[in-house]
C-alpha cells in the first residue's frame, strides 16, 4: 500500500528482502507462534484522507462548548488565561517537539538550555533552591512530594488539607496507598485549613502537611503558621501553589516550604480538557538528591564552553531501577517549554501585573455579586476565585448562563456535600468588566 | 550554528523591556497591602526576564537550531520509536473545540471530546485485544504503575495480600522495576537465556504463591519475540499471578499479534511512541492501560461509559484503585494518537509494523559483517549490536555514538539492554526511506573502518557539533541547577 508516512516502494522492498535473504515480509513474523498470530483485519475504522478527517474532527470539535467563543468563569485548577501567541510559535518548532529526551547533549543543547531556564524561573517564582524539569501535572507532583516526604522522614502518615483540590487529594491517596502511607484529611474552617484540628491530628509519625496556596476556594492560607506546626513535629511542609499567584504572594520558599509543587498551566498552556498541563517540583538543597524526575545542570566541555546536561541521574529509574526515588520517565518537557516562553513574555513586570489583575477583577466581581444580594462565602483574602452561595442548583444556573454564552463556575456540592448550591467562580485577567457585569446580571435573573 | 556560548535568556534581559500585552484594567484598582494578609504580599519581584517579543523569538529559534529532532534527521533511538510526527495531529489538537475546553464543564457541553475518548478506547481495545481501556495515565511509566496497582487491588480483593513479588526480566526497561517498587512490590529479576529470551526454567523456579505478576515486553528490548509466551503465561497463571505487557514495543506487532491473545491481563501503551504522540523533548506522553474484564472493576475512576447516545463519566466504582491523575489523562496527546490511527486505518497499521520490521532486519543484515550481533535470528522492529569487537581496539560504543553525530544522525540507544556488552540498540521505524537507512549504514561502516585505521577520530568525536563532550562528572559533583545573577553556584 502507499501511504504518505511510509516511503518504501515495491522495488525498495524487494531489494531489502533480497539482502535479508527472504522472499516475503511474512517470513519475518514466523517467530510469532501460530496460535497467537493475528490473522484477520483489525476491526477499526478505515483510513480517512487528510481532508476528510480534518473535516470530521472539526465537526466533532464544534460539538464542544469552548472558552474562545464563550466567557468562562470556570477555574478549579484549570484556567483561561492570556496565552501569548508567541508561545505556540515557539513550541511548534519541530526541532523541539520531535526530539526525544536530551540524552545526547551535543545535539540537544537547545532543549537542555530551555529546561535550565525553566528550572531557574520556577525557582524565582517559588523562592526554592532548585526545581526539576517538570512533572505530569500539579496533582501527581503533589502526590510525589507526599511520597518523597514519607521516604525522607521514614514516617508513614501524611496530613492533607481539605482545601487542597479534591482531584489532587484523590491522586495523593492513590500514590500513597502504593507505598502503604496513611493519608489523613485536615478539615477546613471558614474556607481555610482548620489549624486547631491540624494541631490535634499531627503526631510524630506525620511525614508532611500538604496544603494549597492559594487554596481550592481561592483563599490565602497561612502557610507560615502551618509550616511551623509541621516543623515542630519533625515533618515537612509541602505547598501546592498556582505559580501565577506567586507574582504577588510571598513565595513558599520564604515561608518555610520544604517542597513547592503546582501546575504551570496558567503560563501559556491551553486547558485541553485537563491535559497535558505541566507539573513543577521545587525544593531545597537538602532534598536535592531525592527529587523525582530529570534535572538539567550546567557544566563545561573540553574547551571550557558552557553547556548543559541531564544530571544527578543516579536518582532515576533507568539507573537505579527498583531503588529509584520515583518511576517517572516521560515528563512534560514541551509544556515546560511553553511555560518558559510565557514566563519570559510576561517577565518580571508582567507576572506581577497579571496576578494583580486577577485579584482586582475578582474583588470587583465579589462586590458586584454582593450588591446583587449574593452571599460570597469566606471573608479571607482571595486570589482569583470566590465561593458564592446560590438559592438554586448550580447545574440549573449554569445551564441558564450558557444560553448567554457564559461558562459558569464549578459546582462545589459535587465534592463538598456541605457546600451544595455553592459555586466556585474564577475571574481571571481575561474577563472584562462587561463579562463580569453580564455574569452578575444573568445570575440575578436566574434568581428572580 | 555558532560554537560560542549561547546566552541565557537572563543574560539578554534589560530593565524596562516587555514581551506581553495586557488589556488595561477596566475595574477599580485594589490596594494589595490591605487586600492580602500581613506578610503575604510579595516584597521582592521574581527575577524573570525583561525582553521584547522579537528577543524571545530569536532566543528560542537559536535554541531550536541547537536541537536535533525527527524533522532534523534520522533518529534510530532504540525502544523510543522515533517515527515521523504527522502535522495533521498538530492542527487537530489546536482546534478551539479541543484546545480550549475545560475538564469540569458540564458533560453535556463536552460530548464531542468524550466521543473521541470513547472511540479511541474502542480502537485501542481492538488493537491490543483487551476489552477495557483507561486513558487516564499520563505516560508509559504511569501506565505501568496504574496497572500494577490494579493487579495489587485484584489480589487483595481475593484475600491474597501475600502476593508481593513482581517478576521482571533482566532485559526490561528501568521503569518496570521502578514502577513495581512504587506500587509497593518487591522485584525479582528473571534471567535471559543464550538466545536473548526469557529463561523459562529460571522463570519456573521463581514463581510461586507470592507472585503478583510478571512484567514482560514482547518483543523484548533486544527486538526479539518471546516465542514461549504461551508457556510463560501458563506458568504465571498457574500460580495465580497476572501477566503484564509493557507496550513500549507495540510498533513491532500491530495487526500481527495482540497482547490479549497472548494471554496478557494488562497492557500499557505509549501513545507518544507507536501512535506518534510526539515526544516533545521528553514529554508529555500518554500511557493508556488495557485490561481483561476480570481486572476492569479496579480501573481508575472515573470510567467513561456510553448510555444510549450520551457519554458520561462513572464515578461509582467501589473497587477502583482511585484516581491516578487529575481529570482524564493527557487529552491533547491521545487526541493526536486518535487522529493518527484514523489516518492509518487497519491496512495502514499493518503496513506500519511490516515496514518497521523489514527496515530493522535490512539494517541488521547489512551491519552484521562489521559489528558483533549477539542474537542472529530475525529481529522485530529493532535490533542490538555489540561494540565489543571495537572495544578491543580501544574504541567504546559511546565514542561511536558521538562519531555518528558528525554524520548528522542521532545515535542509537547505547549500553541498553544491560545484557549486551557495549550495546547499540537500533530502531529505524517505518517512516524512513531506504536512502536514509543506506546513508546511516554507510556511516556505521565508515566508523567501523575508522576504528581500525584511525581510532582517534572516533575517540575524539564529535567534531562538528556546537559543543564537544561535556563534563558530566563536574555537573554531578558540583550541581548548578539554576542561573543566578551573581553566578553563585548551587553547591552541595
Amino acid at each position: 500500500m502507499n501511504h504518505r508516512y511510509i516511503p518504501m516502494t515495491e522495488s525498495d522492498r524487494d531489494e531489502m528482502l533480497t539482502t535479508i535473504g527472504i522472499a516475503t515480509i511474512d517470513e519475518l513474523f514466523e517467530d510469532i507462534p501460530e496460535k497467537v498470530r493475528f490473522k484477520g483485519e483489525l476491526a477499526i475504522k478505515k483510513a480517512k484522507s487528510e481532508s476528510a478527517l480534518t473535516k470530521e474532527l472539526a465537526q466533532i470539535a464544534a460539538k464542544n462548548v469552548n472558552s474562545s467563543a464563550n466567557a468562562s468563569f470556570l477555574g478549579a485548577g484549570v484556567y483561561d488565561h492570556y496565552k501569548p501567541i508567541i508561545v505556540d510559535h515557539v513550541i511548534s518548532r519541530s526541532e523541539f517537539y520531535t526530539a526525544y529526551t536530551p540524552y545526547q547533549p551535543e545535539i540537544s543543547q537547545g532543549e537542555l538550555q530551555a529546561i535550565f531556564e525553566f528550572q531557574t524561573m520556577i525557582c524565582e517564582l517559588t523562592g526554592m533552591d532548585l526545581a526539576n524539569s517538570s512533572m505530569y501535572d500539579g496533582g501527581t507532583a503533589l502526590a510525589e512530594a507526599g511520597n518523597l516526604a514519607a521516604g525522607h522522614t521514614k514516617r508513614k502518615k501524611i496530613l492533607i488539607s481539605e482545601t487542597v483540590h479534591p482531584e489532587s487529594r484523590d491522586v495523593v491517596s492513590a500514590y500513597a496507598s502504593g507505598q502503604f502511607i496513611d493519608v489523613v484529611t485536615v478539615p477546613q474552617k471558614d474556607g481555610v485549613t482548620d489549624v486547631a484540628k491540624l494541631e490535634e491530628l499531627i503526631d510524630d509519625n506525620t511525614a508532611a502537611i500538604l496544603v494549597q496556596y492559594p487554596n481550592f476556594f481561592g483563599q490565602i492560607e497561612d502557610i507560615k503558621k502551618i509550616g511551623e506546626i509541621a516543623h515542630d513535629n519533625g515533618g515537612l511542609l509541602v505547598v501546592s501553589s498556582n505559580p501565577l499567584a506567586l507574582g504577588v504572594l510571598t513565595p513558599p520558599g520564604k515561608l518555610g516550604a520544604d517542597i513547592t509543587v503546582g501546575d504551570a498551566q496558567p503560563f501559556g498552556i491551553s486547558e485541553q480538557f485537563g491535559g497535558p498541563h505541566c507539573g513543577y517540583f521545587a525544593t531545597t538543597k537538602k532534598l536535592m538528591r531525592k527529587v523525582p524526575g530529570r534535572l538539567v545542570g550546567e557544566t563545561t566541555d573540553e574547551e571550557g564552553r558552557r553547556g548543559y546536561v541531564l544530571t544527578l541521574q543516579a536518582r532515576e529509574q533507568h539507573i537505579r531501577r527498583d531503588k529509584a526515588t520515583s518511576n517517572i520517565c516521560s515528563n512534560q518537557a514541551l509544556n515546560a517549554l511553553a511555560a518558559s516562553v510565557a514566563m519570559t513574555a510576561f517577565g518580571k513586570k508582567g507576572v506581577k501585573e497579571i496576578a494583580y489583575h486577577n485579584i482586582a477583577k475578582t474583588a470587583y466581581a465579589k462586590s458586584e455579586l454582593e450588591k446583587a444580594g449574593f452571599a460570597v462565602k469566606f471573608g479571607n483574602a482571595h486570589f482569583n476565585e470566590i465561593v458564592v452561595e446560590l438559592k438554586k442548583p448550580v447545574k440549573e444556573v449554569n445551564a441558564k448562563l450558557l444560553e448567554k454564552n457564559i461558562i459558569g463556575g464549578y459546582d462545589l456540592g459535587l465534592t463538598y456535600p456541605e457546600l451544595s448550591n455553592h459555586v466556585l467562580l474564577a475571574i481571571t485577567e481575561q474577563r472584562t468588566k462587561e463579562e463580569i457585569d453580564a455574569l452578575v446580571q444573568e445570575m440575578e435573573a436566574t434568581h428572580a | 550554528m555558532h560554537k560560542d556560548n549561547q546566552p541565557l535568556i537572563f543574560e539578554i534581559t534589560k530593565e524596562g523591556r516587555v514581551g506581553y500585552n495586557l488589556s488595561e484594567l477596566d475595574v477599580p484598582e485594589v490596594d494589595l497591602s490591605s487586600h492580602l494578609p500581613s506578610g503575604f504580599e510579595r516584597q521582592e519581584s521574581p527575577e524573570l526576564p525583561e525582553v521584547s517579543e522579537l528577543d524571545i523569538m530569536r532566543h528560542y529559534t537559536a535554541l531550536s537550531n541547537r536541537n536535533h529532532g525527527v524533522d532534523t534527521g534520522f533518529y534510530p533511538l532504540g525502544s523510543c520509536t522515533m517515527k515521523y510526527n504527522p502535522k495533521i495531529n498538530e492542527a487537530v489538537a489546536r482546534y478551539a473545540g479541543f484546545a480550549n475546553i475545560h475538564p469540569l464543564q458540564d458533560e453535556s457541553t463536552v460530548q464531542g471530546a468524550m466521543e473521541i475518548m470513547y472511540d479511541l478506547q474502542q480502537h485501542l481495545a481492538e488493537i491490543t485485544g483487551m476489552p477495557e481501556v483507561t486513558l487516564q495515565p499520563a505516560a508509559g511509566a504511569h501506565g505501568e504503575w496504574t496497572a500494577l496497582m490494579m493487579i495489587r487491588a485484584f489480589h487483595e480483593s481475593n484475600g491474597e495480600s501475600n502476593r508481593t513479588k513482581v517478576l521482571v526480566p533482566d532485559s526490561a526497561h528501568g521503569t518496570n522495576p521502578a514502577s513495581a517498587t512504587v506500587a509497593g512490590f518487591d522485584t525479582v529479576t528473571v534471567k535471559s537465556n543464550d538466545q536473548g529470551l526469557v529463561d523459562i526454567e529460571d522463570l519456573r523456579s521463581k514463581v510461586g504463591p507470592d507472585t503478583a505478576a510478571l512484567m514482560l515486553t514482547n518483543p523484548n528490548t533486544l527486538g526479539l519475540f518471546e516465542e514461549d509466551i504461551l508457556e510463560m503465561a501458563a506458568i504465571v497463571h498457574g500460580v495465580g499471578g497476572k501477566l503484564y505487557y509493557d507496550g513500549a514495543n507495540l510498533n513491532a506487532v500491530l495487526s500481527k499479534a495482540r497482547p490479549g491473545d497472548m494471554g496478557f491481563d494488562a497492557v500499557h501503551l505509549n501513545l507518544h511512541k507507536t501512535f506518534t504522540g510526539p515526544h516533545g523533548g521528553g514529554g508529555p506522553g500518554s500511557g493508556p492501560v488495557g485490561v481483561t474484564s476480570e481486572l476492569a472493576p479496579f480501573l481508575p475512576k472515573p470510567v467513561l461509559v456510553k448510555k444510549g447516545d450520551t457519554f458520561t463519566f462513572e464515578y461509582d466504582r467501589p473497587q477502583s484503585i482511585g484516581r491516578v491523575k487529575p481529570f482524564y489523562g493527557n487529552f491533547g496527546i491521545y487526541l493526536r494518537a486518535y487522529t493518527y490511527i484514523r489516518s492509518m486505518g487497519p491496512d495502514g497499521l499493518k503496513a506500519v509494523t511490516e515496514y518497521a520490521v523489514l527496515n530493522a532486519n535490512y539494517m541488521m543484515r547489512r551491519l552484521e559483517p562489521y559489528f558483533d550481533l549477539p542474537y542472529t535470528q530475525h529481529c522485530k522492529h529493532e535490533f542490538v549490536l555489540s561494540g565489543r569487537r571495537q572495544k578491543k581496539l580501544g574504541v567504546r560504543t559511546l565514542d561511536m555514538a558521538k562519531r555518528l553525530l558528525d554524520f548528522g544522525f542521532h545515535p542509537p540507544t547505547i549500553y541498553f539492554p544491560l545484557n549486551v556488552e557495549e550495546g547499540m540498540m537500533i530502531e529505524p521505524t517505518e517512516t524512513e526511506s531506504k536512502e536514509t537507512l543506506d546513508s546511516f549504514i554507510d556511516a556505521m561502516i565508515q566508523i567501523a573502518k575508522e576504528v581500525e585505521e584511525n581510532p582517534e577520530i572516533v575517540q575524539e568525536a564529535p567534531h562538528t557539533t556546537v559543543i564537544n563532550r561535556l563534563d558530566e562528572t563536574k555537573a554531578a559533583r558540583h550541581p548548578v541547577l539554576r542561573y543566578t545573577k551573581e553566578q553563585e553556584l548551587v553547591n552541595v
